[in-house]
């Protein structure tokens, strides 16, 4: 690989001082998405959690296109930590689990463990238009349905897949304890 | 004259671009032994098993009969032939007679029926047999998954270990199977195509096109030129946006978040762009047979070109960064060579082995015969190789995504399929690797599919050149492989 062009590493911390952030701002967009959460979260009663959430994500079947975007999300470009959010990798570190996909007949089991392994409170969040209901995959002998189907769920975000932003906001919601 | 060349002579089974051979069960175990041909895909049907192999000159679709639930295993000079013989078991209960293994691969004991793609699927009478074998003798184990933590896809690794390294890795799939096929079959191919663009999630572009050529092939109808200058496009950008993903997954796993930083920031602006362009930031169901379901949005062709441009205006001091990773990374998971050459992969997985398998490069596959596609290979086989061969290919593909938006064609973006009943294979090369897709129409609608990711052909890779790793690296050689197991999973 050549290197010629690249900067020395003062300039690098020069150029980084001067420059703005890298992570996106963020406000809380009144999207369609995002009322649709806050009346859920109104609805399941939930208020107030604490100054932060830990996050897992569970894929019982998706088709890995939630996880490339709950990847970004997790990427220096959305910044989770400023909100007190950040990503664990197991379910027993777990306040909020991130389902994405539908539910394989397969992984049934091993999704129920793993949110019998997440210690109360804990919140499951259907991330995905598959996850919701089964999506296009409704109905094939594989597929058990939606998260629904094995899992009490707390809430959804619809999308095939969610942006991150739209994630976010919903994990912000939960976060102020709805609205 | 090889069997090959004889069969290639002889008239076939209608099926475009090429027709499809039915050979005896002896001429396809020939086939089987028969030097420089690869094995390309092995596939199922009611009352026969396809094989599609390539040699220097051509490709070569074959199909043998199967007699009382039996044909010719492939897997005993085909190492690449194992896993399709099991997942063609499962799904059809057709046994590869001699194969090296008969354990089941997709089915997991979980669905209600047992062989779901024939006809009437009998209720399932017994549970398959179990999905790992062999004693581990002093061999400690370590197993990983299948819900493995992190933001991954469900999959489920048994490590071997010994003195801290790897002695063999078993690989169990097939938890993320949801039935695509059998969801596909009586739809139009624009219906189904749907399910194409969802098979994969690291790939709904390039999926879409092998599966929308197929389409077209079948129904001998081409697409606009405009919608293929499209494709190419947002092919070249979905590999970009999947190499830094990969990039940065290798990166975050070897310790190098500033390298991780920069790809993610690059790869949002390609997602971004992608939304600009086509409303999606996968652009997902862009692609349908016959053409494209839309334009791209006119803001969109700036945007895709700014962020193609900022990526290559950036790749210099990326490669800067990612000296220290690539000295981390030399010599872990190298494939050893013996095994490239027997699996023949393809994608930069097979092109970091030295092998020249990029389907951009092969015939017929417009618009890229004009686009001259940068022969990208390293020798090594390690991860550092498949590090810069992303690297390079990113390059390559900001240039021919540029070429290609400066001179868009004008006119149309769709053609009308018509309701035929035929048969037709289509191809794209994915971020990972070639993508293959067979299908058989009647009257419009789909008979029979199949799609072969070319996780398929990876796997087998990744489970030789884990062995030997340290333990501790194994995140680092099962990352800088990037296998959708969804795309295998069907």
């Amino acid at each position: 690989m050549t290197d010629d062009h690249a900067p020395s590493p003062l300039r690098r911390v020069w150029r980084n001082l001067r420059s703005r952030p890298a992570a996106v701002p963020m406000a809380l967009v009144d999207t369609a998405a995002a009322r649709d959460l806050a009346a859920r979260l109104e609805a399941a009663g939930i208020r107030r959690l604490g100054r932060g959430l830990s996050l897992h994500a569970l894929d019982p079947g998706s088709c890995g296109g939630c996880e490339l975007e709950l990847r970004m999300l997790d990427s220096v470009v959305y910044d989770l930590a400023r909100f007190g959010l950040r990503f664990v990798d197991s379910p027993r570190q777990a306040e909020v689990l991130l389902v994405t996909g539908p539910v394989t007949r397969a992984l049934q089991a091993a999704l129920l463990a793993a949110w019998e392994a997440a210690p109360d409170p804990k919140f499951v969040i259907a991330i995905g238009d598959c996850a919701i209901d089964g999506g296009v995959f409704k109905g094939s002998y594989a597929v058990a349905g939606g998260v629904d189907s094995t899992l009490p769920v707390d809430f959804v975000v619809r999308g095939c897949p969610p942006p991150p932003e739209e994630v976010l906001e919903g994990l912000l919601l939960l976060l102020d304890g709805g609205i | 004259m090889g069997l090959a060349a004889t069969l290639r002579a002889q008239g076939g089974v209608p099926c475009r671009p090429w027709a499809r051979h039915p050979v005896s069960p002896g001429q396809w175990s020939a086939l089987g032994a028969e030097a420089g041909l690869a094995l390309v895909a092995l596939w199922g049907d009611a009352l026969s098993v396809h094989a599609l192999w390539r040699d220097a000159e051509a490709m070569l679709a074959v199909s043998v009969p199967v007699a009382d639930g039996r044909y010719p295993a492939l897997s005993p000079h085909r190492p690449g032939a194992v896993l399709f013989e099991r997942a063609l078991r499962d799904l059809w209960g057709h046994a590869a007679e001699g194969a090296v293994d008969d354990r089941a691969w997709l089915d997991h004991g979980a669905w209600e029926v047992a062989t779901p793609l024939v006809a009437r699927p009998p209720l399932r009478a017994d549970a398959p047999a179990e999905g790992h074998v062999g004693s581990p003798g002093e061999l400690d184990q370590v197993p990983v998954g299948p819900l493995a933590g992190g933001i991954a896809e469900a999959g489920q690794f048994r490590l071997f270990v010994r003195g801290g390294r790897i002695a063999r890795v078993q690989a169990r799939l097939g938890w993320l199977h949801k039935g695509v096929p059998a969801l596909m079959r009586g739809k139009s191919p624009r219906a189904a195509s749907r399910f194409a663009a969802r098979l994969a999630g690291d790939a709904p572009v390039a999926h879409g096109i092998a599966f929308a050529r197929a389409a077209e092939a079948a129904g001998d109808t081409p697409p606009p030129p405009r919608a293929l200058a499209l494709r190419a496009a947002i092919a070249e950008a979905e590999r970009m946006a999947m190499h830094l993903a990969d990039i940065a997954a290798l990166a975050g796993a070897a310790g190098a978040p500033l390298v991780a930083a920069h790809c993610q920031m690059h790869r949002e602006a390609l997602l971004r762009a992608g939304a600009r362009a086509f409303g999606h930031r996968l652009m997902m169901d862009v692609v349908v047979p016959g053409g494209l379901a839309t334009d791209i949005a006119p803001e969109g062709v700036e945007a895709l070109h700014e962020a193609a441009a900022a990526l290559v205006r950036d790749l210099a001091e990326l490669g800067g960064l990612c000296a220290p990773l690539l000295r981390r990374l030399e010599g872990v998971g190298a494939v050893p060579p013996a095994l490239a050459a027997a699996l023949a992969a393809g994608g930069p997985a097979g092109r970091a082995c030295g092998a020249a398998g990029d389907l951009r490069r092969g015939p017929g596959y417009r618009p890229y015969d004009d686009l001259n596609v940068a022969p990208v290979r390293e020798a090594a086989g390690d991860a550092a190789a498949r590090l810069l061969v992303w690297l390079a290919e990113s390059r390559d593909s900001a240039r021919m995504l540029r070429t290609v938006l400066a001179e868009l064609p004008a006119g149309e973006i769709v053609a009308t399929l018509p309701m035929v009943t035929g048969e037709g294979f289509g191809w794209a090369e994915g971020p990972r690797g070639g993508i293959w897709t067979w299908l058989r129409l009647e009257g419009g609608q789909i008979a029979s599919v199949f799609q072969r990711d070319p996780g398929w052909l990876h796997l087998p890779l990744l489970e030789g050149a884990a062995r030997g790793a340290d333990l501790a690296d194994w995140p680092l050689v099962r990352a800088s492989f990037g296998i959708s197991h969804a795309g295998m999973d069907l």
